[in-house]
């Protein structure tokens, strides 16, 4: 039965995205139209073919849902490698202007891949990462099923369904030019469904877990899910200009429509990057050190001041601008104010170590994870720092809060996902261990040195930048054009490039160890996959 | 078959909970952090009484110290404009030709002329006012429209082939694609290389001497050197706007030219064109 209501559903949808295809007002709106029809027709087919098979019931409801897990972390390793190759690429266009081909333009310059990278890096890999981990977290922490049965399969499909409407959209010139939140209204929609589906699959497990308790790991993952819902329904209210094109216009307008971006463009960073990333970091942490985390009282209080003071933060991005100075001062006390409830999450982190120490030396997973954190203790002092006023001065507009951005992201966000699917690998495929430790290691220092090159250039040129843009004469004249402070960034430019290098080839190593651990090593016997509370 | 972690002798106790072989240690915040987070609330507090912070029905706090941005800008930018008053109105009463005698003036008008360039030229003419393709070299002593100071002075005023002012410099040049045939224009722009002695076929450039004198000298001048009342460019220095190349030049000859320049004279000061002017008129080739 429920079949043929399938079947009528992806008949509409292919028949509609049919039409669309046709009366279709711009490229990236046709190419989008196109792409689902083929998607609804190919399933409806199948769906078709295997109407009225026998149905085979296997009741697995004691076992954990690992399947959709293995796809996510496949998926994860492989967005985050274009995430970096087209990171890399566009940081060699600032340095090489030339390579913005002309036989590309439109398609591939820098304008265009630009947050083709941020989305890729952001959404693909640090999105997979996040929905991988908190599947697999909380159905280990729960002692149950994931919730929903087939839907956990339709979160991951559908969200890879996102992101590449997303990205396919953006060197189309599908964009509503607002950064982080780029895809159009009909992405924007379909990621709205998907996102709903994530959050019931994730409170159903949680609402029939086998423990008394909720695990301090998914108070953080559920906190990323509910505000990331509430910042992309707000910062996407948008009517399309028509239904067959993909243009659309922003309900909010001015200073308001700026501040909204930021309020949305800050905690995509405090709950996508931070939160769901400190759910991450508070299961696969203790459970790689075999050691009780630090302090639960700390957990519990740094999760509520976080939680409570991020969502405040985002005017600090729109310092001396037409925002007024009330706003401007209350972004900078709440972001300075955050600067503690930060650190608790490293603190647990770093201290959940004491008494394993000595498994730095021998563990480099540990080290990458312990390294992850410091990164996390760096940036979210640094960050704080940026949002004063009188730092902000200076710093905004420049290549240091790019630096800033990736040493959080690449050093917090890349290691501590690099982390846990040196975790999750062999327990997913029944391996007794990785395949390499060494290429663990040296994943561990091209990225680590990658990491300090890219953020020391930064912020070299950045302050150099800052200090050139301000610098006037004694009679108030400006000393420097914008294009002198362009040609002086070149050598830095060039460095960070390098260290972007550095980083991918640490990830392609991370691959190949990771394809030959399922290839090659040994395999497991006991099965981990039966769900049974802890106690 | 949770898995109970390592514990070692010293341990504190734990909060009895455990998920998946993890559990918590009851152990205490930090003290350091718990009063750095205190210390950070309390100068959030101050901070806020001081500066504009808590919105209210109608506006917002606006702090005790009476601290705005934008007055703190206005400040900035009144104090700079009061110093520098006096050199502007001299700037402004002083001929143009009268600049460069005095030395003080002088130094002036170059210092904040170039910080004028480098905010409103740089972007077309190069920050070194080297030209890019399109865009004159102000270096060198080929100019368009003349190299005075008072011609510079015009044309920063007013601009070139602009639709905002009336008094913009304007000429231009037909499209010869629509004039002349195909192999005239082979045969002009053949004759127009041999001008500054690039390698040329010879009796091509023989025959566009006639196609130029027909159609071309009535602004460029019989010997192709140009007309700066017209803006018409000197074809005989080698120095090229749109390139002298063989493809170029017929590029330039089928379809024209229409470069544009802004006129600044609703933008900038009196002052600040006379100063810019300057600047540019000391580079190499004012004349």
């Amino acid at each position: 039965m429920s079949n043929y209501i399938k079947l009528i559903v992806l008949g509409l949808i292919a028949l509609f995205a049919a039409i669309g295809t046709n009366y279709a007002r711009d490229l990236a709106y046709q190419v989008h139209a196109l792409l689902v029809m083929l998607i609804a027709g190919g399933l409806f087919i199948w769906t078709l073919r295997n109407t009225d098979e026998p149905d085979i019931q296997i009741d697995r409801s004691g076992e954990y849902m690992d399947g959709v897990i293995r796809y996510g972390v496949i998926a994860t390793a492989f967005w985050g490698v274009i995430g970096f190759l087209a990171g890399t690429f566009i940081a060699f266009q600032l340095a090489f202007p030339v390579l913005n081909f002309e036989w590309a333009q439109g398609y591939l310059n820098f304008g265009r891949l630009r947050p083709l990278h941020t989305s890729a890096v952001i959404f693909a890999f640090g999105g997979n990462a996040l929905i991988a981990t908190s599947f697999y977290v909380v159905q280990r922490t729960s002692a149950a099923r994931l919730w929903g049965g087939n839907l956990a399969w339709f979160v991951f499909w559908g969200y890879q369904l996102f992101i590449v409407l997303a990205a396919t959209g953006y060197v189309l010139g599908g964009t509503q030019s607002k950064e982080y939140a780029e895809p159009e209204w009909y992405v924007d929609l379909w990621l709205t469904i998907v996102w709903v589906a994530y959050l019931a699959v994730y409170l159903g497990t949680i609402i029939k877990r086998k423990e008394p308790h909720i695990y301090v790991a998914n108070w953080f993952y559920l906190a990323f899910i509910v505000t990331v819902a509430m910042l992309h329904l707000v910062n996407n209210m948008t009517i399309p200009v028509s239904i067959w094109g993909s243009k659309s216009v922003i309900v909010w307008s001015g200073v308001q429509d700026a501040m909204i971006q930021w309020w949305y463009g800050h905690n995509a960073v405090g709950f996508f990057l931070t939160a769901g990333f400190l759910g991450m970091m508070y299961y696969f942490i203790p459970k790689q050190a075999e050691r009780p985390v630090f302090s639960y009282k700390l957990s519990i209080i740094h999760f509520w001041a976080l939680i409570f003071l991020y969502i405040w933060a985002g005017p600090h991005h729109l310092h001396y601008t037409a925002l007024p100075d009330w706003a401007s001062t209350l972004g900078m006390v709440f972001s300075v104010i955050l600067w503690m409830p930060s650190w608790g999450g490293m603190i647990n982190g770093l201290m959940t170590l004491s008494g394993a120490w000595d498994k730095l030396r021998t563990d480099p997973i540990i080290r990458m994870m312990v390294i992850s954190v410091g990164f996390y203790g760096m940036s979210t002092f640094e960050g704080p720092m940026m949002s004063i006023r009188a730092v902000n001065s200076l710093s905004h507009y420049t290549d240091w809060t790019i630096g800033h951005v990736h040493s959080g992201a690449l050093g917090w966000n890349g290691m501590i996902t690099f982390g846990a699917l040196y975790f999750l690998v062999p327990v997913l495929w029944k391996r007794e261990r990785l395949y390499s430790l060494q290429m663990v290691s040296w994943h561990f220092w091209l990225a680590t040195i990658g990491i300090v090159l890219y953020a020391a250039s930064m912020w070299v040129t950045g302050i150099m930048e800052g200090l050139m843009w301000r610098e006037v004469d004694a009679n108030g004249f400006l000393v420097n054009s914008f294009a002198d402070t362009v040609a002086a960034k070149f050598p830095m430019y060039v460095v960070r490039a390098l260290g972007g290098v550095m980083f991918v080839a640490g990830a392609l190593i991370m691959c190949y160890n990771l394809w030959m651990t399922v290839r090659k090593a040994p395999a497991k016997e006991a099965s981990l996959t039966v769900a049974v509370p802890a106690e | 078959m949770s898995k109970t972690p390592d514990k070692q002798p010293g341990d504190p106790n734990t909060t009895g909970h455990s998920w998946d072989g993890i559990e918590e240690f009851d152990n205490p915040m930090p003290r350091w952090w718990l009063w750095t987070f205190y210390a950070t609330i309390f100068w959030g507090v101050i901070y806020t009484i001081m500066f504009p912070a808590w919105p209210l029905v109608h506006g917002a706090t606006a702090g005790v110290l009476g601290w705005s941005t934008r007055e703190n800008v206005q400040q900035d930018m009144v104090a700079f404009e009061e110093a520098n008053a006096p050199w502007n109105a001299k700037l402004v009463e002083t001929s143009l030709e009268d600049i460069a005698k005095d030395a003080e003036l002088q130094q002036y008008a170059v210092n904040s002329g170039g910080a004028v360039f480098r905010t409103w030229c740089a972007q077309c003419h190069g920050s070194g006012a080297q030209g890019a393709p399109g865009f004159p070299n102000l270096l060198d002593d080929a100019w368009l429209w003349g190299g005075t100071l008072d011609d510079i002075v015009y044309t920063v005023s007013y601009g070139v082939r602009n639709e905002e002012s009336d008094d913009a410099r304007y000429s231009e040049m037909p499209a010869f694609g629509e004039i002349l045939e195909h192999d005239e224009i082979t045969q002009v722009v053949q004759y127009v290389m041999s001008l500054s002695n690039a390698q040329t076929d010879d009796a091509a450039a023989q025959a566009g001497k006639v196609v130029f004198e027909d159609n071309c000298a009535a602004c460029h001048g019989e010997d192709g050197t140009g007309d700066i009342f017209q803006g018409a460019p000197n074809l005989t220095d080698a120095i090229w706007l749109y390139g002298g190349s063989e493809e170029a030049l017929t590029e330039t000859v089928t379809y024209s030219r229409f470069g544009v320049m802004p006129n600044w004279d609703t933008r900038l000061t009196e002052a600040q064109i006379r100063a810019v002017s300057a600047y540019v008129h000391q580079l190499g080739g004012g004349q």
